[in-house]
């Protein structure tokens, strides 16, 4: 990655940008080729993702995510993110600065924007974190009834917990000290201690699919570009 | 067939390929798209041992011959199942079609069995076609692609009530198997490609019928295996999993398995090497020496001989009517399946132990 002057606050903002479906910030995940801020204020970002065909509406919500998150960058007067080497690449990269929305940057073959499909994946890595959190409490003896009645607040600090709280607030689910440690991600309803164990089941599979469906994405990423993985 | 140890594995590959990929066959104004495609194929290659990667020119245009050594002679497969890809808006005259397909399958009897596919949207034109395949190919299954996009559909559901009538006509032509390809896609650009409610329903209205979930869903496993676990005719395609993951990924590789061997079942997955994107030699090796990595995966299902022989040959065999020599069949009582309530964190009156 090349990177000049002032472009640590460039990346640290980056970093707040995450693949939708990997639930991991392209930063780690090696999207980000190159990001560079002029002493004029002109910030210029490069993406670029595993896959020439890699999903475009993904794509397009990562592209604008870092548009978002560079232009709030304290210097910053002109945002300029593009996506290299993608079959969609001048239609997401046309919309995005043009801050024209999914649907209207694909004219005929889309017809709704990305917001439920976001919500969709961030169910998922609601799910996946529950198998993050709860693991450590299943192995040190937590009984279903236990982990049933258990809130946020008594479980140990982590940056896993964290993380599944920062995932339920942003999908309105409660995520205070008071709220329950297993919800459905869907309803936000508590889990009964007699669903306890499929819940468990459901949300390690999740998390199982999801680190699966990352080291293909590794995998290819670096095959495409020959880098090193960050880990 | 593969040997090793004493133990004689029938191999039957349910997932392969003969394409054509050339610039030579590039449709004109939409080379982008073909030279894309199958680089992004190449780069899936590069998940596998590098001993076994090719140069993209091979990888374009592999020869009969190279098929022929890399999947029979080298590759131990026994039988193997082609699964058509059109894409001629790309490639002029498709990517591999059955014709193609079935033409290779012809100089070698035996060898192969040559899948045919439909789209509910060409409709009765379709189904004329569907019947002239199975008549001259004598096709007993057929690979869909449901997010295809076509001139303006956005892809189809199984569920969609052009798709039932396909159903009967296959109920009706003696097709059994229905490979689903639920996996890495393009179009359609706004809804979850991935997404396999459309194969529950169907499964449950054909009973008759076999569904294949190639790809088992990738990258939505999850989805796949709620799915799967309770709906009996639907079984797991393990392309990509075993060629995607095994060397590149091996810890997550042992996960996936201990998944699948416990919502789905040993019973119900299916190998396919996915050649030529990857050779079935170094998979199926790999494969039968395979095991769990340590003890931190003791509460997945147990990996036996039996459940490799199965994977690897005796379920599709059973599946496509394939007759097995009698030195590679199970003995009687190996064929008892993966005991669901035997799986440790899930107690037999747990809501997980009565899914099935």
């Amino acid at each position: 990655m090349t990177t000049t002057v002032g472009s640590r606050t460039l990346l640290e903002a980056l970093g707040e940008v995450r693949d939708p479906e990997l639930d991991e910030p392209i930063t780690t995940l090696g999207f980000v080729a190159s990001a560079s801020l002029s002493p004029d204020g002109d910030a210029a970002v490069h993406l670029r993702l595993p896959t020439y065909f890699c999903a475009p509406n993904f794509a397009y919500l990562m592209v604008a995510d870092a548009y978002d998150a560079v232009s709030t960058v304290d210097g910053v007067r002109r945002t300029e993110v593009v996506l290299d080497d993608h079959f969609a690449a001048d239609a997401i990269n046309e919309g995005v600065a043009a801050r024209a929305g999914f649907v209207a940057s694909f004219q005929g073959e889309a017809v709704d924007e990305l917001d439920s499909l976001r919500s969709d994946f961030l169910r998922k890595a609601v799910l996946a974190g529950t198998d993050l959190v709860c693991r450590p409490l299943v192995d040190s003896g937590s009984s279903p009834a236990a982990l049933a009645a258990m809130t946020l607040g008594e479980v140990p600090p982590s940056p896993a917990l964290d993380r599944l709280r920062g995932r339920r607030a942003e999908l309105g689910l409660p995520a205070g000290d008071e709220a329950p440690l297993l919800v459905d991600p869907a309803s936000g309803a508590a889990v009964g201690a007699e669903a306890v164990p499929l819940h468990l089941r459901k949300a390690r599979l999740t998390r199982t699919s999801l680190d699966a469906n990352t080291g293909i994405c590794r995998g290819m990423l670096r095959h495409r570009y020959g880098v090193e993985e960050e880990t | 067939m593969y040997e090793k140890d004493g133990e004689k594995y029938f191999v039957v590959d349910s997932h392969m390929h003969y394409w054509q990929a050339g610039p030579e066959t590039w449709v004109p104004g939409a080379e982008h798209y073909a030279k894309g495609w199958i680089e992004c194929f190449h780069a899936y290659q590069g998940l596998a041992p590098a001993e076994t990667h090719w140069p993209i020119e091979k990888f374009m245009s592999y020869t009969e011959d190279d098929l022929m050594k890399d999947v029979f002679e080298d590759g131990y497969v026994d039988v193997a199942v082609f699964q058509p890809t059109y894409l001629t808006e790309w490639y002029r005259d498709g990517f591999n079609t059955t014709e193609r397909n079935a033409a290779l399958g012809e100089k070698h009897p035996g060898k192969f069995i040559a899948n045919t596919r439909w789209d509910p949207r060409e409709g009765e034109d379709g189904l004329k076609k569907l019947a002239e395949n199975v008549e001259r190919y004598g096709s007993k299954g057929v690979k869909l692609y449901t997010a295809e996009w076509r001139e303006g559909s956005r892809g189809w559901k199984l569920t969609d009530p052009g798709a039932y009538r396909y159903l009967e006509a296959c109920r009706d032509l003696g097709i059994v198997n229905i490979h689903v390809h639920k996996g890495p896609t393009i179009w359609p650009l706004d809804k979850d490609a991935f997404d396999v409610s459309d194969v529950d329903h169907a499964a449950t209205d054909f009973p008759e019928l076999n569904f294949i979930v190639e790809h088992v869903g990738l990258p939505r496993i999850e989805d796949f295996c709620f799915m799967a676990t309770q709906e009996p005719n639907v079984y797991a395609g393990l392309s990509v999993v075993i060629g995607g993951l095994m060397h590149a990924r091996p810890r997550f590789f042992a996960k996936v398995m201990g998944e699948l061997l416990f919502w789905v079942g040993e019973d119900k997955m299916t190998f396919g090497s996915d050649y030529g994107i990857w050779e079935p030699k170094w998979q199926i090796e790999g494969f039968v020496d395979w095991d769990y990595p340590s003890d931190e995966f003791s509460d997945y299902p147990r990996v036996t001989t039996a459940t490799k022989k199965k994977i690897l040959g005796l379920n599709a065999a059973k599946l496509y009517g394939i007759e097995v020599p009698a030195e590679c069949q199970l003995p009687a009582d190996a064929g008892t399946p993966a005991a669901r309530d035997d799986s440790v964190g899930v107690s037999a009156e747990s809501p997980a132990a009565t899914l099935a």
